[in-house]
């Protein structure tokens, strides 16, 4: 089944594709050093181990979301629910803590808290075929909703000490926790994606759900997946700002949907699903982290930022769909 | 080829580890370099806090003041302004919190790398700050509420509720709650509802008109936060109940001018924000010359000494109150 279905689509397409983004991902590549060499000459702060292990603060949680995020974008679909995921996560997981459990049940159910969001979600979308851009904005009021149900104006912070390693630990010297794990996840994601059968298909179903259905390819089971995956992974992202901030109130991680599908579609996904890749993710989530560090060094005002993110994310779509229309030109 | 540039930005980041740390603070000897974090920039209050701050600067000499902050007020914002203090290596940080405890990690952080941090206006949580210079004391404010409540409700009678900022803001939950506590001693008064505007302009436009309509005898409706009380005014005036229903609370002359002219606005309050930055400046300056804080009485220039608790809180001043006869003198100030 699955040699039937990529006989039928690699003529013409991969090779197309591959080209370009070949060229996104060096575009993007080229800007990271270009803005990490002008950071390097305009501020004398920017190249120190420390102050670079500090700023990676600022986006390594939104990039670890960013990951499956990709996925299901690829595959045609958009969770606007993350932002919401993360906060009921970490209202779960400072009820468990405040009941006294320790920090590996609290870590437990942080994933799983994510997961069943996540399985919610799918439910909505494969099962009672709601389109995941109305499911998620449902659950993305209903979930922060719940969480300040449960908290209300409070704070959750009975924290064990052991937890603040997860968002603020060091692995070696100034490598953090929180970036190992995210270029291992990162390495975990760009090898399923890109190498294995299971992201074949997702690229597949993303570019064709009827014909990936009629090739026999389990479309909605796919999909369902993919949300539970991209719920565990908001837990674990949860898990790691909770930590980082040693605190929860229900209103943690307001509009982070917004910063995560703005990485991803910096990276080259397509939001009309079918392609991208995670190296793209990856490089956009450096670039977006080094901008808004190197401006933010330069004390320019956060209004500044949001302007240069917006222009950036409009100048993207526009030269990604400029690109996307000469490929398309190319093969006809 | 793409490898190879994420392998070099890699190789870059991780070979800056094994490299001494190059990047010394390029600034005059000597110098006090204090950020002065906002709870969001393009609030009217903090711009005039600002002002104050440059003035002390300037009284003090030898002091630069780096003002900031992120542009909406979360945590989250700022932890990643006070990063990129940290990074510039000043001297002193001083923040008025979004949120009291999540702020709490990194300010330890900053104070591990030698930084001294105080929070002034909203607090962070003990562990947090060396310490908090509150504009006035939550009681004080709380009683000015109720004061001026009543002042604006005909013969102290009547129906009002309040229009809060976010229901996490540190200082606008202890105020509501020393208004509570002091509510007894105006038996006129009925504390009908508190709703939260989010200190946005739409959201407690919104939020007004909500309760306009939800309670046609509403008399007064308090909003202890400037961009609220603004909103609440105009809304008033929108559905053309001047006369009837009178906004006070605590807000900027210069924002409010015009909707004392209007009648929607009777009185307000506010303490000084000129004063709180140039008391800001003057104790941050003190905590870097070597003031331990906590317990001590410390010098704030023309603002006489400042005596902190054990706890480390002072207090600044008790809110003053404009009304017609005096906001036009202080439109231009702030």
């Amino acid at each position: 089944m699955s040699k039937a279905l990529s006989s039928n689509y690699t003529p013409g397409l991969p090779i197309a594709w591959k080209k370009i983004l070949l060229k996104w991902e060096t575009l993007l590549g080229l800007a990271v050093i270009a803005d990490f060499g002008l950071n390097t000459y305009l501020s004398p702060y920017f190249l120190n181990p420390w102050t670079l292990s500090d700023a990676s603060f600022n986006f390594t949680e939104q990039a670890i979301v960013a990951l499956p995020m990709a996925l299901l974008i690829i595959a045609g679909e958009i969770d606007i629910s993350v932002g919401s995921t993360i906060a009921l996560c970490s209202v779960a997981m400072g009820l468990a803590a405040k009941a006294g459990f320790a920090t590996p049940w609290l870590v437990g159910l942080g994933i799983f808290t994510g997961f069943l969001a996540g399985c919610f979600n799918g439910f909505l979308v494969t099962r009672l075929r709601v389109p995941s851009i109305v499911a998620t904005i449902g659950t993305l009021t209903l979930f922060r909703g719940i969480a300040y149900a449960l908290v209300g104006n409070g704070v959750l912070k009975s924290y064990q000490p052991d937890f603040a390693y997860f968002g603020q630990g060091y692995v070696i010297g100034p490598v953090s926790f929180e970036v190992t794990l995210f270029a291992f996840l990162a390495l975990v994601f760009a090898v399923a994606l890109h190498k294995s059968v299971i992201g074949r298909r997702i690229f597949a179903i993303g570019a064709n759900p009827v014909a990936s259905r009629l090739s026999g390819i389990p479309v909605e089971r796919y999909k369902f997946w993919i949300f539970a995956l991209l719920g565990a992974t908001a837990g674990l992202a949860s898990i790691l700002l909770t930590s980082r901030l040693g605190s929860t109130r229900p209103s943690i991680a307001t509009g982070w949907e917004l910063s995560i599908i703005t990485m991803v579609i910096l990276g080259g996904v397509s939001i009309n699903g079918g392609q991208g890749s995670i190296l793209g993710v990856v490089l956009a989530a450096l670039f977006i982290g080094l901008v808004t560090f190197g401006l933010s060094l330069l004390n320019f005002p956060g209004i500044v930022l949001g302007i240069v993110t917006g222009t950036l994310l409009i100048g993207v779509v526009a030269i990604s769909s400029a690109l996307g229309q000469s490929g398309r030109r190319r093969r006809s | 080829m793409e490898r190879r540039h994420l392998l070099q930005v890699t190789a870059a980041a991780l070979g800056a580890t094994v490299l001494p740390a190059f990047a010394k603070p390029a600034r005059a000897a000597g110098k006090i370099r204090i950020g002065l974090v906002a709870k969001s920039l393009g609030n009217g209050f903090f711009l005039a806090v600002d002002k104050g701050a440059l003035e002390a600067a300037a009284a003090i000499g030898n002091v630069e003041v780096i003002f900031t902050g992120p542009t909406e007020p979360t945590a989250d914002g700022q932890i990643a302004v006070i990063q990129s203090l940290i990074a510039q290596h000043v001297d002193a940080i001083a923040v008025s919190a979004n949120d009291p405890d999540a702020l709490v990690p990194i300010c330890k952080r900053a104070m591990s790398r030698g930084i001294k941090v105080m929070s002034y206006d909203s607090a962070i949580s003990p562990g947090g700050r060396i310490v908090h210079l509150a504009d006035s004391s939550n009681a004080l404010i709380g009683q000015t509420l109720d004061e001026l409540a009543a002042a604006a409700a005909p013969g102290g009678v009547g129906k009002f509720a309040i229009v809060s900022a976010t229901p996490t803001s540190t200082n606008q939950n202890a105020w509501i709650a020393a208004m509570k506590q002091d509510l007894p001693k105006y038996p006129g008064l009925d504390l009908v509802s508190v709703v939260y505007g989010n200190d946005l302009a739409d959201d407690s436009y919104r939020q007004a008109m909500g309760l306009l309509q939800k309670y046609p005898d509403l008399k007064v409706i308090v909003s202890p936060s400037s961009v609220g009380i603004v909103a609440c005014a105009k809304a008033v005036e929108d559905a053309k109940l001047v006369g009837k229903v009178f906004v006070t609370g605590l807000g900027l002359p210069s924002e409010c001018a015009g909707h004392v002219a209007a009648g929607s606005i009777k009185s307000f309050a506010i303490w000084n924000p000129i004063d709180l930055g140039y008391s800001v400046v003057e104790i941050a300056a003190d905590l870097v010359k070597g003031a331990a804080g906590p317990g001590q009485s410390l010098p704030a220039g023309r603002m006489g000494s400042i005596s902190f608790g054990a706890d480390g809180v002072g207090v600044m001043a008790k809110p003053f109150v404009y009304d017609a006869s005096n906001v036009q003198k202080f439109v231009k100030i702030f």
